[in-house]
């Protein structure tokens, strides 16, 4: 027996030296990404990863990536080993991989970097995003049509300008159509944590609230509108597949329009360092199909004002706006800078809760 | 039955302890890449690329003992507490205390020169972490309150605070509202001692042998072995009991204040809510695995760092998701534990009459 257990660890040494790395060939371009949740079957990471797909089936493209990678010091190694293995681009997916892939890019000059979400910028490394607050304007509107309590709430994951920028968008979207309505806003203070977002959208529900936003990273606030029977939008990819009878619509990314162009310009040699915010004319984001429930008349409605907003003759984010204490912060005939959108954080008017 | 019995040894196995180890480590191993076989990925070549993303390169390694320092520490402070049978798991809560702590203090002297601002972080990330550990060794003696209860609710209000000052009073003005304090002066960084490794890991060796020390050699140490075997016995010889609780829970509090402490300066550079990232809880694992005991500590923390910097080769070669690294963590926690069964009793096969 002893002999056996002896022979079968040789012979495990073996192979197991016999196998070597898998080398790529040295021509491909080799792109990572980096993920902050798990890829799963919905959510943010799993729009990106639809992006990274359709950048694999590129001719002489292959891709990498790293999910579930917590922001700080895991993120340096990630990255850094990325670069050191050799990957071209490199893409890091949440904010807090900003600090560490502009530590990372320092090192690995001739690595592209490309950061979502962000604002930190070298002469390697672009910051990108897409203008969500399009789409989030467009879904206020379905949901300010469809709401009968006048109570819509938000699962918010953190206090941060992104989601601020968003709840604001959605919550001008919503009081377009309906100016009594208001948007109750909660932070659940995670980017994907399925039972505490569920959580978060009951309590929502049981303050009256019978349509359901989100920014989170996973359908659990959808399933909650579902079982309660109460309707939800959606975020980052099309949520209808988890609530069918509760989803009204989703703002969703779409990566594929933006991740091929990117490479295709590394790979001209035409890549420069930006700051890259793409929208709904550039088809980054986007509303999902709309659910049965939502009227002929509201679904036109909203097709006409995305048609306006893409081809730039109506602006989300037009004075006069006020904040939640009524002071004008965007005065009359003026529309909020990129600037200003970057480090939006304060509320509009009409939203409920705490911006902290 | 079976034709086997149980016996109890007379003695535990002493070097026979290891070689069960190796046993259980390689069943964990032959487990996992069974589950990945299944998957459909080579298993073989998985578990080398594990070994190559973890230990095989000195970038590697240094991956790994970087990882390793922050649990080390946290680790060490847990397994004091669970010698003295006081079941802290509060670790991950007094290492964001830590954090806390050694922030204030860079934001405000950061024109301190470094050695007035260096000292002062270590003492108020020790100090921090420790009043976050007493608060629940006073609750317990005093209030009868379960340690296990007031620890683990301490953790999420010690998070919420760090998460209050950097999403409020301490957030950097320059960062278009985003939650994090100002990058911290270069005199309250800790620098690279060789290589990437900083010279937190003196810290480390520093703690480890003065904790070694203390609990062979004093008067204390002897106090608190005894007081964890029977209580009551250690009343009755007039030991301070409730003191000793007292002592223990602050040695923790203070160890993780300085694993948080060294993971903002070292390796964030500014306070974050990313500092908090679990090593409070992978403590736990390693202290059970190592028996307390903290040689052991050093190389189970080095063991189940390894393991998550490995698995990301793993995902980046082979794609795997990246869960499997829990499941690899619990395989070899479970194996094992339950190896040690072998330490005390052997399978001897039964004489019929």
């Amino acid at each position: 027996m002893r002999k056996l257990v002896g022979i079968a660890l040789l012979a495990a040494m073996v192979a197991v030296a016999g196998f070597g790395t898998t080398v790529a060939q040295a021509k491909d371009l080799k792109v990572g990404f980096v993920y902050v949740s798990p890829i799963g079957d919905a959510g943010y990471s799993y729009a990106h990863d639809l992006g990274r797909q359709s950048v694999a089936k590129m001719d002489g493209v292959k891709t990498f990536y790293v999910e579930s990678v917590p922001e700080g010091a895991d993120a340096t190694r990630v990255v850094n080993n990325m670069a050191r293995k050799g990957d071209d681009v490199i893409f890091g997916t949440s904010f807090g991989y900003m600090d560490p892939m502009l530590k990372v890019a320092k090192k690995f000059p001739n690595t592209t970097f490309m950061h979502c979400s962000g604002y930190k910028t070298a002469p390697n490394m672009s910051a990108y995003f897409g203008r969500m607050y399009q789409a989030r304007y467009l879904a206020g509107l379905v949901a300010g049509s469809m709401t009968k309590s006048n109570i819509i709430g938000y699962a918010g994951a953190f206090p941060i300008p992104e989601v601020k920028r968003g709840i604001n968008a959605f919550t001008l979207g919503v009081r377009a159509v309906n100016p009594k309505a208001k948007v109750h806003v909660v932070w659940t203070k995670t980017w994907y944590d399925p039972a505490t977002e569920k959580e978060a959208a009951k309590s929502l529900i049981d303050i009256g609230a019978d349509v359901i936003a989100q920014h989170q990273d996973s359908p659990g606030p959808q399933e909650a509108a579902q079982e309660a029977g109460v309707y939800s939008i959606g975020y980052n990819s099309d949520m209808s597949a988890f609530a069918p009878k509760a989803h009204l619509t989703s703002a969703i990314w779409n990566w594929s329009a933006f991740y091929p162009v990117v490479i295709e310009k590394v790979k001209k040699g035409e890549w420069k360092a930006d700051n890259y915010w793409w929208g709904l004319s550039e088809g980054v984001v986007d509303l999902a199909p709309f659910g049965d429930m939502v009227p002929k008349k509201v679904q036109d409605m909203v097709n006409a004002r995305k048609a306006e907003i893409k081809n730039g003759t109506f602006k989300v984010f037009a004075g006069p706006i006020k904040d939640q204490s009524g002071k004008v912060r965007i005065k009359k005939g003026e529309v909020a800078s990129d600037k200003m959108l970057t480090g939006m954080d304060w509320f509009v008017e009409g939203v409920e809760g705490s911006n902290q | 039955m079976l034709g086997f019995t149980i016996e109890k040894r007379q003695e535990p196995l002493k070097w026979g302890s290891f070689f069960i180890f190796l046993v259980a480590l390689v069943f964990s191993l032959g487990v996992s890449a069974l589950l990945l076989a299944i998957q459909g990925k080579p298993p073989f070549e998985a578990m080398y690329l594990l070994w190559d993303g973890a230990f095989a390169h000195d970038w590697a390694l240094e991956d790994t003992i970087l990882k390793a320092i922050p649990i080390f520490l946290c680790s060490l402070g847990v397994a004091v507490c669970f010698r003295m049978q006081i079941w802290n798991i509060g670790a991950e809560g007094q290492y964001a205390l830590g954090a806390v702590g050694a922030t204030w203090v860079v934001l405000s002297m950061p024109e301190a020169p470094v050695w007035v601002i260096m000292p002062l972080m270590f003492v108020a990330a020790a100090a921090f972490g420790a009043i976050w550990a007493i608060i629940p060794a006073l609750l317990r003696e005093k209030m009868g309150l379960n340690e296990i209860i007031s620890t683990l609710m301490l953790n999420y209000i010690g998070i919420l605070f760090l998460e209050f000052l950097v999403y409020g009073a301490w957030k950097d003005p320059a960062s278009f509202g985003f939650p994090m304090t100002i990058m911290f002066p270069d005199t309250a960084v800790i620098g690279e001692l060789f290589g990437r490794i900083h010279w937190g890991i003196l810290v480390c060796a520093g703690a480890g042998i003065a904790l070694t020390i203390f609990l062979k050699h004093t008067r204390l140490g002897f106090e608190i072995m005894v007081s964890g075997e029977n209580p009551r016995a250690a009343r009755y010889a007039r030991m301070p009991y409730s003191a000793l609780v007292v002592l223990v829970m602050g040695v923790c509090g203070a160890l993780a204040g300085w694993a948080g402490l060294i993971e903002t300066s070292a390796t964030l550079n500014r306070l974050q809510p990313t500092v908090v990232v679990g090593y409070g809880f992978t403590a736990i694992v390693v202290a059970w695995l190592a028996r307390l005991r903290i040689t052991s500590i050093a190389g189970y923390s080095i063991l189940l760092a390894g393991l998550r910097v490995g698995v990301e080769n793993l995902q980046l070669e082979l794609q795997v998701p990246a869960s499997f690294t829990g499941i690899m963590q619990g395989l070899i926690l479970l194996s094992v534990l339950a190896g040690q069964f072998f330490n005390w009793y052997s399978f001897q096969r039964s004489k019929r009459g």
